[in-house]
């Protein structure tokens, strides 16, 4: 008999049930379906509003209007598919230690981070993803036609995008397992969520934002290499949009390190992980 | 209390020493139960401003766009009357707002304790359960301040270029008062959202919509102002602008005269008004309760 756990079948059986459990409630899955999307709808109207007083995001940086929406896009996958398999799960995950239930999951024949992470999928918020296609392909199709360089949507891009996408999901997810992992050693962390928002909050713009200004920059550095959030978003959606005012060699060296921030992020947030789980003493009985 | 108390006839001062001394009590019970989770609370109070970097960026590079647009080289670019400084101290100031009017946990909190049937716990107890949230809601919000005073005047400190500095004392007083009447919008609107779970148990998704709404037309994230013609003078009506927007506006001397009168009094009738809404849903709400759980 083969000793070690089937992850993938344990893996689809979780997909499955939830999904099961969401459609089970299905007014409820619609309602939440239409929320997120309203939320998404509201964003886009303030960056309309934005677009109704100016051509672009800063100054030369050739992020005009259908550019940030690959960009809003981008977010839109990126975040759909974070909040649509990690959110739930890390958010209990703090609970479970706090009540002391993550004795149950550690006595389970399998890896405890695997266990944590992929036990609920919350498939509503899949919506926002398939909004973010629609808004991709439409924002795509201005840029075709954008003046005086139109956009050319390569194979390599096509390629990279999506692999570029899930780099950005890793990133996300072991920041929050990372954040999360660190409830053991607080004692509570109720400020997660919002912990996360507000970190997640500075990628949620170009990064060229911070050109030019002392401030700016160090910010720059700091969420492109110690908490390299700002490359969640940036890479792919420089890949897509392709604004003009960005410097091709910074833009390859970005792209690389994308990859070595994905690793290592990975890396260091199974560290953290299995750090503090040799700290966690249960909480009940 | 002693026994005594309780046989005494309730003569006026004995018996207002005696709700202040709950008053005591409940703001004491808030204090404590705030600094058990210290260190959650203070990195809680820090994160508050890392938002408003963000979006002073953002804002940044858009007026360095319209700069470049217009070929103007001056600092004096503006969006409906708003400058880049402008913005900068709005946001600091709707930031200010929120930390008032905002009530974290206060409608889950009750729909929660309706749900599951802890709030039979304060309908058998001698007290006003709408008046004992509130005072949980001041002590908690004081002891927010108390903490947050520090990173608050060291991030105004920092920005106190981008500041237009004090206005005169007759509109900071009025300043104080629309943010205390955010304050209490603020309150009796999210109690009344939460007295809407004795009719729908769950109230988690009217919260949302409420949050949704509350972000954008708040005047949290933009002065409302910017919103087109028809839409900005609705907008500006409803409660919602009372919550960040207005009090915001008033400090920074964009709002005055006849327009501030009006305002403030249009605030006072949607304070009443949410006064009396949670009022009633207390009211009919408790006459459909019945008490599950254990």
């Amino acid at each position: 008999m083969n000793d070690r756990p089937a992850y993938f079948s344990v893996a689809y059986i979780f997909i499955r049930n939830s999904l099961i459990r969401d459609l089970s409630f299905r007014s409820n899955f619609w309602i939440e379906c239409v929320a997120s999307m309203s939320w998404v709808l509201m964003n886009l109207g303030f960056y309309l509003l934005i677009f109704s007083f100016t051509d672009s995001i800063g100054d030369g940086t050739g992020w005009g209007k259908y550019e940030f929406f690959v960009f809003l896009s981008t977010a839109l996958f990126i975040n759909s598919l974070v909040q649509t398999f990690f959110m739930p799960n890390i958010q209990e995950f703090s609970e479970l230690i706090r009540t002391g239930r993550l004795d149950f999951a550690l006595v389970k024949p399998i890896d405890t981070q695997f266990l944590i992470s992929f036990q609920k999928v919350n498939w509503p918020s899949m919506s926002n993803f398939f909004f973010g296609i629609a808004l991709l392909i439409f924002s795509l199709f201005q840029l075709t036609q954008r003046e005086p360089t139109p956009v050319v949507i390569s194979f390599w891009a096509v390629i990279a995008y999506p692999i570029f996408i899930l780099c950005g999901v890793g990133i996300l997810y072991s920041l929050m397992i990372a954040l999360a992992a660190t409830s053991i050693w607080l004692g509570r962390n109720q400020s997660l969520y919002d912990f996360w928002f507000y970190i997640t909050s500075f990628s949620r713009y170009p990064m060229e934002i911070y050109n030019g200004s002392m401030l700016g920059e160090t910010l720059q550095l700091i969420f492109t290499f110690a908490i390299p959030i700002l490359v969640v978003i940036n890479v792919p959606a420089r890949i897509m949009a392709q604004p003009l005012g960005i410097d091709s060699a910074s833009n390859r060296w970005l792209t690389i390190f994308a990859v070595v921030a994905t690793v290592f992020s990975l890396l260091a947030s199974r560290w953290v992980f299995k750090k503090s789980l040799l700290s966690y003493r249960s909480a009940s009985s | 209390m002693s026994s005594t108390d309780i046989k005494q006839e309730p003569d006026a001062p004995s018996e207002f020493s005696a709700r202040v001394a709950t008053w005591w009590a409940i703001f004491k019970i808030n204090f404590n139960e705030k600094l058990v989770y210290r260190g959650d609370f203070m990195l809680g109070t820090l994160m508050r401003f890392l938002p408003i970097v963000t979006q002073i960026f953002l804002w940044h590079a858009i007026f360095s766009a319209i700069q470049a647009d217009a070929g103007d080289t001056s600092d004096d670019a503006q969006i409906v009357g708003y400058t880049y400084n402008n913005i900068v101290a709005y946001y600091l100031l709707s930031t200010v707002t929120r930390a008032f009017s905002s009530m974290p946990g206060l409608a889950s909190g009750i729909a929660m304790q309706i749900r599951d049937g802890e709030i039979k716990k304060y309908l058998i107890q001698p007290l006003d359960l709408i008046s004992f949230f509130f005072l949980n809601r001041v002590a908690h919000k004081l002891t927010y301040y108390i903490v947050a005073a520090v990173p608050f005047i060291f991030v105004f400190w920092l920005c106190r270029n981008y500041l237009p500095g004090w206005p005169e004392p007759q509109i900071l007083g009025l300043y104080f008062i629309s943010l205390i009447m955010s304050f209490l919008i603020g309150f009796f609107l999210e109690a009344t959202i939460g007295m809407v779970g004795f009719w729908f148990l769950e109230v988690r998704s009217l919260l949302f919509v409420y949050m949704l709404f509350t972000f954008f037309l708040s005047g949290h994230m933009f002065p409302l102002d910017m919103l087109p013609a028809p839409l900005d003078s609705i907008v500006r009506f409803l409660p919602l602008a009372y919550l960040a927007y207005f009090p915001s506006a008033v400090f920074l001397g964009k709002i005055t005269g006849w327009e501030l009168a009006v305002g403030l009094i249009v605030q006072f009738a949607w304070l009443l008004f949410f006064i009396m809404t949670a009022r009633l849903a207390f009211r009919y709400g408790v006459k459909r309760y019945s008490g599950y759980g254990g």
